[in-house]
């Protein structure tokens, strides 16, 4: 007969000693960059670097601040972009594009 | 130093001398006046604090977690309509454990648009995990918001404390305000185990499953247990420097009494007055105040009411469809006693009625004659 492999740990078996072990609230270690919420995404915007003006628009209206500046023109971080589309419903000269995001 | 206070102002004096260094509210009638108060200090730079104006009380109250989360003191005041907007982010401060300190001013909630007293709109939030402390006159308002701090920031929970609209918050009384010295010696600055730091980011109150959040919410009942104790003794430590002590009930001429009435905030200053004149007919009537509803005194409400035969609780509220809410909380923490009084309910006072001396000594008098086939009776109905 296999030996069974020992469980993994898992939330299920830990057990604290004393109440004061357990932190207060839930509290990672990490902050919320670790959190790649990129991943949500369906709709992918992307900007015509050809065509933008750089007005900042995008960057201003995008609820995520997933939009960067770099060197002066916005760059959008796709990492952390849920594909809300609003910086692209906002772009006065329609210079972001929308592109569907492959699964 | 005495000075003459508004309800209103005593508790932006109570602000000040704990040092809140964050401010966030949006003003309400009757509340506005605690901070403009609050405005003008941090102004004219008598406090040090940063004052936060925000376009809700939703913010106000999120603005609040925020600093306190940051490890800041915060506070922020407001009433009835604006309590009820801030509802969600009570559970927020409860559930991300900070102490943030809050003043409501009990006023009715609307419609029909009411600006008077009426303590339905903070007992509503009884759920909410926050610690709520019922005060009688202007003086207890402004050495709670003090204590609140002292015990909040123990067991890591929030508080509000409660002042009646008008009666208290636009009445002047001739108040003592301790000296700043005092005052920094009982509350040493907040210093929190855990805070946002930029130079150690961490992220607080994310996604728990069912493996956790049950143990994070037995952590918070716990915390209110242990607040049972720290309020008895923040309150005896507070007695020693300042000569008034408090607890979380208040037991008023009650030795030898058989009846007893139970009330909370401004009533239960025109309830002593009531009883004074029933001792003096040589009724044995004695008073029980109800100082904190959260945590909720159960065994100093047993010892103080299981000694008498009969009790009426006067409530400045109801839970629609049944009954007064002390009235309900009482009788519950008495159920499983052996020995235990006959208990009525009197709702009075809603949306700012006022509970006159001769309307209490009726509802005392008339106890003894009560039946249990009307529990609860209405006090000077017009209908």
């Amino acid at each position: 007969m296999k030996k069974r492999s020992k469980p993994k740990r898992s939330a299920k078996n830990i057990k604290f000693k004393k109440e004061s072990d357990l932190p207060p609230t839930a509290i990672s270690l990490a902050d919320t960059m670790n959190n790649k919420t990129g991943k949500w995404r369906s709709t992918k915007p992307v900007i015509d670097h050809g065509r933008c003006t750089s007005c900042m628009i995008c960057w201003k209206f995008c609820p995520d601040a997933s939009i960067e500046i770099v060197e002066g023109k916005p760059r959008i971080n796709h990492d952390y972009c849920k594909g809300c589309m609003i910086c692209a419903e906002e772009c006065p000269i329609k210079a972001i594009n929308i592109e569907k995001e492959k699964k | 130093m005495k000075k003459v206070l508004t309800g209103n102002h005593a508790v932006s004096y109570g602000a000040k001398l704990a040092r809140a260094q964050v401010i966030a509210a949006y003003p309400i009638t009757p509340q506005t006046e605690v901070v403009e108060k609050l405005s003008e200090m941090v102004a004219s730079g008598e406090l040090k604090a940063r004052f936060i104006k925000v376009e809700s009380e939703h913010s106000a109250m999120a603005a609040s977690i925020g600093a306190s989360a940051a490890g800041a003191r915060s506070f922020t005041a407001t009433s009835s309509q604006g309590l009820a907007l801030m509802h969600e982010m009570l559970h927020w401060a409860t559930g991300a454990r900070v102490p943030v300190v809050m003043a409501n001013i009990n006023r009715a909630m609307g419609p029909p648009w009411n600006i008077w007293s009426d303590q339905t709109d903070s007992l509503a939030q009884r759920d909410t995990g926050w610690l709520q402390f019922y005060c009688e006159n202007n003086q207890e308002v402004l050495d709670t918001v003090i204590q609140a701090y002292k015990i909040c920031e123990k067991v890591s929970l929030s508080g509000m404390v409660m002042l009646d609209a008008f009666y208290h918050s636009h009445t002047s009384e001739p108040i003592d305000i301790p000296d700043q010295s005092l005052i920094d010696k009982f509350l040493p600055p907040y210093d929190p185990k855990y805070k946002l730091d930029v130079n150690n980011p961490h992220t607080f109150g994310g996604l728990t499953g069912p493996e956790w959040y049950y143990e994070l919410r037995y952590k918070i009942q716990k915390a209110m247990d242990k607040a049972v104790e720290v309020i008895k003794d923040v309150g005896k430590e507070y007695g020693k420097i300042t000569g008034r002590e408090y607890g979380l009930i208040e037991e008023y001429r009650t030795e030898g009494a058989e009846t007893l009435l139970i009330t909370s905030g401004a009533i239960a200053q025109t309830a002593k007055d009531a009883v004074d004149t029933l001792r003096k007919r040589r009724k044995k009537t004695g008073l029980v105040r109800v100082r904190t509803f959260r945590p909720f005194p159960k065994d100093d409400i047993k010892k103080a009411v299981s000694k008498v035969k009969i009790a009426g609780v006067i409530d400045r509220n109801i839970s629609l469809g049944n009954e007064g809410i002390f009235f309900q909380e009482i009788k519950s923490a008495l159920y499983n006693e052996k020995k235990r009084p006959s208990i009525y309910g009197y709702i009075a006072g809603l949306g700012g009625r006022d509970v006159a001396v001769d309307e209490i000594i009726e509802i005392a008098e008339n106890l003894p004659k009560q039946s249990s086939k009307k529990e609860l009776i209405w006090v000077g109905a017009k209908i």
